[in-house]
C-alpha cells in the first residue's frame, strides 16, 4: 500500500518487536539507580531502575507508558546497557544521542547499539526524536544522581 | 439562512489546497486553531500596505484609520457576542492571558486567604494553573467539581460544591479535550444563585455556537480569535462593567493611564485600562472580517454541520472497536471526537494519520487532570469546523484503516 513505505521506514519491524517485548520491562527492587523521565509534549513516561554492582550495570529495567518509539528505544537501551561498565554505558548513551541529535552515521555505531540503527527513520520526524531519546536521557539522570 | 455549503466555503481557505506528505490536507485540528479565509488574509495585507500606524496616539490620518479599523472590530465583536458595550471587551494576547488577567487584576484584589475558587476537573491547564499560583501566593483554597467517567459534570455535585460558598466559579463551556458540551446557562445560573462570581472559558464555544452575553449573565467570559477564523495573538476577555471598573490594571505602561505624575497615576477608561502598550492592533482589526465571515455562514449552521461530521466519525471509530471518550448522548457532544486505539499510543496514531495527510491532535490536550480522571495518558483528537466536509471524514477513515492494518491492532486486545 502506498504510504506504508513511509510507515515501514519509521516503524521498522524490529522496533515493533521490541515494543511488544517484555524481557526487560519492569522494575528493579532494590535499585541503585532510579530515574523518572517524562516527555511533557505527549505524556510519554518512563521509570528506569538499575542494579549497579562493581562498577557495572548488572540489571536494568524500564517501566511506564508511551509510544512505540519511546518504548522500543527503552527496551533496546536496556538490552545494550545491561552488563556494561558504567563508563561504557555512558559512552553508549552518548553514541546513541549523537546518532539521533547530530545525524550521526548509523554505520559508525558501536556493535552493542547495532539494533538502534532501526531508529534512523525517526530523524525525519523531529518531534519524535524526543520519544526516542527519553529513556537514554532518563538513565543519564539516574547515573548522575547515583554518583552523588 | 441557507444551509452551509462546505465545498464552496473551502475555496476561501488557501491552505486547504496544499498537500501534506503528498496527500491532500485533511485539517482536523480546529480545536487547536482554525485556518484563515482569504478575506482575513487580504484584509491584513491591505492593513499593512495602506493603513498601518500606531493606534490611539497620532492625529495624522493613518493613525486615525488604523484606530478606526481596530475599534471597528471591537464593535463588531460586541454585536457578535451580545456584549452590552464594546468597551467591556478587552483584547489580550490569547484566552490564557484573559484568564490570567482575571486572576491578577480581579482575584488578587478581591479574594483573601481562605476564600475558595471552584473549578472543574474538565478544565484546560490555563483555567487551573493561574488559580494554583494564586493559591500558593495568597492562601486561597481550590476545589474542583469531579468529572464523571462519561466526561460530563453531575449538576448535583456542582450544586453541592457551590453550597460551600466559593467566591469564584470558573469553568469551561465546552471541553477542548473530549468535546463535552456543558449546560452553560444552567451552570452560570447556579453559580450566580450561590453568590459566586462566574467566569466562563468559552474558547471552544464562541467559534461554534451562538452566544449572547446579556442572556448568559456571567461575570467574565474568555475566548480567542485564532480559533474563530481570526488572526493569532488576539484573545478576548469580556467582563461585567462594574467588575472591570473596580479592578486594578493588569499591566502598567502606556495607553492604560489617564494622568501620570511621579507621585500618582490615574487609570484610563475601559477597555484601555487593561490594554497597556502598543496593542496587537493589526490582528485585532483583521478579526473584523473573520466575524463577518462567521456571521454570514451562521453559527447554528456551523455547529450543526460540524456535529454531523463528528458523529459520522464517531460511528466509524465505534464500528472498528475504538474507544471514544466523552458522553454517548449526541446532544451533549460537539464537533470534537477524542479517541484511543487499543494498545497504541496516541502519538503513533498521530504520525500514521499525518502520513495520510490527516492532521489530528494527539496528547493530553493541556488537560492532564481530566486525562488522569478518564484513565488515559492522552488521546487522538479530530475536531471539525465549517470548511470540513465528507472528504475529510473519508480521509480519516482511510487513515484509521491504514493505522489498524499496519500496527495489526485487534480491538479490545491491543497490538499483536
Amino acid at each position: 500500500m502506498e504510504g506504508d513505505a513511509e510507515l515501514q521506514d519509521l516503524y521498522r519491524e524490529v522496533l515493533l518487536d521490541y515494543f511488544r517485548s517484555s524481557t526487560r520491562k519492569g522494575k528493579c527492587d532494590p535499585a541503585d539507580l532510579r530515574a523518572h523521565g517524562i516527555n511533557p509534549v505527549c505524556g510519554d513516561e518512563l521509570e528506569i531502575t538499575a542494579v549497579l554492582t562493581d562498577g557495572k550495570v548488572a540489571k536494568l529495567r524500564y517501566a511506564g507508558h508511551g509510544c512505540v518509539i519511546s518504548q522500543a528505544s527503552a527496551a533496546m537501551m536496556a538490552e545494550a546497557l545491561e552488563g556494561a561498565d558504567i563508563a561504557k554505558a555512558k559512552a553508549l548513551v552518548a553514541a546513541f544521542k549523537k546518532l539521533m541529535l547530530e545525524n550521526g552515521d548509523a554505520a559508525g555505531l558501536p556493535p552493542e547499539l547495532e539494533q538502534l540503527a532501526s531508529l534512523e527513520g525517526v530523524r525525519k520526524f523531529p518531534l519524535r526524536v524526543k520519544c526516542a531519546t527519553l529513556g537514554w536521557n532518563t538513565v543519564m539522570q539516574g547515573f548522575e544522581a547515583a554518583k552523588s | 439562512m441557507a444551509a452551509l455549503n462546505a465545498k464552496k466555503l473551502r475555496e476561501d481557505f488557501p491552505i486547504l489546497k496544499r498537500l501534506v506528505r503528498g496527500k491532500p490536507l485533511a485539517y482536523l485540528d480546529n480545536a487547536a486553531t482554525t485556518q484563515k479565509p482569504r478575506q482575513v488574509i487580504e484584509y491584513l495585507a491591505d492593513f499593512y500596505e495602506n493603513h498601518n500606524a500606531n493606534v490611539h496616539r497620532g492625529v495624522h490620518s493613518l493613525s486615525e484609520e488604523s484606530t478606526n479599523m481596530a475599534e471597528e472590530a471591537r464593535t463588531k465583536l460586541a454585536a457578535f457576542v451580545g456584549a452590552p458595550k464594546p468597551e467591556t471587551l478587552i483584547f489580550t494576547r490569547n484566552a490564557t492571558e484573559s484568564l490570567n488577567l482575571i486572576a491578577h487584576a480581579w482575584a488578587r484584589k478581591f479574594l483573601k486567604a481562605g476564600d475558595t475558587v471552584l473549578s472543574t476537573e474538565m478544565e484546560h491547564h490555563s483555567n487551573i494553573v493561574p488559580w494554583q499560583l494564586l493559591a500558593a501566593e495568597r492562601g486561597i483554597k481550590l476545589e474542583f467539581v469531579p468529572v464523571e467517567l462519561d466526561g460530563t459534570l453531575d449538576l448535583a455535585k456542582v450544586k453541592a460544591a457551590l453550597a460551600r460558598g466559593p467566591k469564584l466559579f470558573t469553568f469551561t463551556a465546552l471541553s477542548n479535550a473530549i468535546g463535552t458540551v456543558n449546560p452553560v446557562l444552567e451552570l452560570i445560573k447556579l453559580g450566580k444563585a450561590a453568590g459566586a462570581v462566574v467566569s466562563v472559558d468559552a474558547c471552544q464555544w464562541a467559534p461554534h455556537r451562538p452566544m449572547d452575553l446579556k442572556t448568559w449573565g456571567a461575570d467574565f467570559v474568555s475566548f480567542s480569535a485564532h480559533k474563530m477564523l481570526g488572526p493569532t495573538g488576539v484573545g478576548v476577555l469580556w467582563g461585567r462593567e462594574e467588575l472591570l471598573e473596580a479592578m486594578d490594571p493588569f499591566l502598567g505602561g502606556g495607553d492604560m493611564i489617564s494622568r501620570v505624575t511621579l507621585e500618582k497615576t490615574t487609570w484610563n477608561v475601559l477597555p484601555y485600562k487593561f490594554e497597556a502598550g502598543t496593542p496587537n492592533y493589526a490582528d485585532q482589526a483583521a478579526f473584523g472580517p473573520a466575524l463577518d465571515y462567521l456571521t454570514a455562514v451562521g453559527l447554528e449552521n456551523i455547529s450543526a454541520h460540524e456535529h454531523a461530521l463528528a458523529e459520522k466519525t464517531r460511528t466509524i471509530l465505534e464500528a472498528e472497536g475504538m474507544t471514544v471518550l466523552g458522553p454517548s448522548d449526541p446532544d451533549k457532544r460537539s464537533g470534537v471526537v477524542s479517541f484511543n486505539v487499543p494498545g497504541l499510543h496516541p502519538h503513533d496514531v498521530g504520525t500514521a494519520f499525518d502520513l495520510e495527510g490527516v492532521a489530528v491532535r494527539v496528547g493530553h490536550h493541556c488537560c492532564q487532570p481530566l486525562m488522569h480522571k478518564l484513565q488515559c495518558g492522552g488521546t487522538a483528537r479530530a475536531s471539525f469546523y465549517l470548511y470540513n466536509d465528507e472528504s475529510d471524514v473519508e480521509a480519516f477513515a482511510r487513515a484509521l484503516k491504514r493505522t489498524l492494518d499496519f500496527f495489526k491492532v485487534k480491538p479490545k486486545a491491543g497490538v499483536h
